[in-house]
């Protein structure tokens, strides 16, 4: 077993946070992310990009789920019998899941209105699985949070840029704050060029496509800047 | 390889842990909770008297509306005779759920037969003594559900002032209906019943609005959510007709 003879060759100390403990953080930022390069996630960065806000709780939402349930398998992967792993995984998952939507529900009864369905999908939102599979299972637990944390950052910051830029065109709104488009103050047909109400609001990028177009430039940009994302086959 | 006999002991232990766990937090947050949901639905209401009130709705805190809803906010729940009914006639008819407009399950009552059909009617009174009566509708939209509260100015007849809502109506399309400020807008000023007194609803018209008094322009793209609304209001407003006979004040305008 990988995981034992890593506990016995390896006498770190518990929470050490080195080069090694970095990179499980800033990898799944950038080289190698959940939604644009393992392609994972995809469905709710789809759904809940209309709004900074909503992307915002979404990404922390998705964060907190991702770090605990690594931290909590890799605890328990001595104990988890082989034949029912992912079963266990799944009860975790979803028990964080359940309290990550409770909570929001007691803290902002709107939000959790506006997101509730995708709250609960977190549960099949593959990063989890992906990652309790592939990195808790082997790993103790310290850097299985961070890898935990690591991979929900990445995930929210994709969300948050696709995000922003389908609010600003779409609604022409930054967090809920007008920034351009015609506003009471200055109408459509005023000649004040700096006061932006020239624009009209671009309904498709609000519409789920513009996510999907959004996304594929994102990987475009991304893999033209580093070659080694090319899939070669 | 784990026993079997193991398997089940850990799974045991397991489900015990969670679901207790859970089970706690449920009951521990469950007053949180309700007392959100009971000032989200009043901010449903109070949002369609926004402008009179000359408040910023989302960001009013729960106590705020509470306290508006208890000092200026008169609740009736009325049968489509237009009679008022009694807090107990009110738990009879829906077998003891519900007492008050603002409990009742409104989309139970959408389905009930037109005779049994309970009402929800609110009636706001502003800083000066004026009186606003709140209607409610619900129909269908392309998705789910859509449902609205229409504020009428004591005629009973033009519109001072509405909200609207949907379960799940796309964004960018549908759902224009409850954030598109400029498309219900239009209803603010709008008539039920035209100059000889006939209810003529008001109707979401595609293509350029040629009755001003009656219609508003529909969202492009959103053909189903639009009429939706149509049929919502052409129905749900109807069946206050009665008590409208018995309240309106002709004096105005």
């Amino acid at each position: 077993m990988a995981a034992t003879t890593d506990v016995q060759v390896k006498k770190e100390a518990a929470f050490s946070f080195g080069k090694e403990e970095r990179s499980l953080i800033t990898d799944p930022i950038n080289d190698n992310n959940p939604v644009t390069v393992q392609i994972l996630g995809v469905c709710s960065a789809l759904a809940v990009t209309t709004l900074v806000t909503k992307a915002i709780v979404m990404g922390v939402a998705v964060t907190l789920v991702t770090a605990f349930s690594n931290m909590f398998t890799s605890m328990l992967r001595e104990y988890i019998p082989k034949q029912i792993r992912m079963i266990v995984q799944l009860v975790i998952i979803a028990f964080l899941v359940t309290v990550v939507e409770l909570i929001l529900k007691a803290v902002n009864y709107p939000i959790w209105k506006d997101l509730s369905v995708f709250i609960g999908l977190i549960i099949t939102n593959c990063i989890l699985m992906g990652r309790l599979e592939a990195y808790a299972m082997g790993n103790r637990p310290w850097k299985s949070f961070l890898d935990g944390i690591g991979n929900g950052l990445g995930y929210s910051v994709i969300l948050i840029a696709i995000a922003t830029i389908r609010e600003i065109f779409g609604k022409g709104s930054f967090m809920d704050i007008k920034l351009i488009g015609p506003t009471a103050e200055y109408p459509l047909n005023t000649t004040d060029i700096a006061a932006l109400s020239w624009y009209t609001a671009n309904n498709l990028l609000i519409l789920s496509p513009a996510a999907m177009f959004l996304v594929a430039l994102i990987i475009w940009i991304q893999r033209g800047r580093n070659r080694k994302l090319i899939d070669i086959s | 390889m784990h026993s079997t006999n193991y398997i089940i002991r850990f799974t045991i232990v397991m489900t015990v842990i969670v679901a207790f766990v859970l089970a706690l937090m449920v009951s521990g947050l469950k007053d949180v909770h309700s007392e959100n949901e009971a000032v989200y639905n009043k901010k449903g209401i109070l949002s369609a008297v926004a402008t009179q009130l000359g408040k910023d709705i989302p960001a009013m805190t729960n106590a705020e509306v509470q306290e508006v809803f208890n000092k200026q906010i008169e609740q009736k729940v009325i049968n489509t005779r237009g009679e008022e009914l009694s807090p107990e006639q009110v738990k009879a008819a829906t077998g003891g759920v519900s007492s008050s407009a603002e409990t009742l399950d409104l989309a139970k009552e959408a389905k009930k037969p037109e005779a049994e059909k309970l009402l929800p009617l609110f009636i706001y009174t502003d800083d000066d003594g004026k009186k606003y009566t709140i209607v409610y509708a619900r129909g269908k939209g392309l998705w789910d559900e859509i449902w609205g509260y229409i504020t009428l100015d004591s005629d009973m007849n033009t519109i001072v002032g509405q909200a609207f809502d949907h379960k799940g109506e796309t964004p960018g399309l549908g759902a224009e209906i409850k954030d598109n400020k400029n498309w219900y807008g239009q209803f603010t000023g709008k008539k039920f019943y035209n100059t000889k007194g006939e209810y003529t609803s008001i109707a979401v018209v595609k293509g350029g609005v040629k009755d001003p008094a009656h219609q508003v322009d529909a969202i492009s793209g959103a053909t189903i959510t639009g009429k939706g609304v149509d049929d919502m209001l052409r129905k749900g407003i109807k069946y206050y007709e009665p008590y409208f006979m018995k309240n309106k004040k002709t004096d105005v305008n």
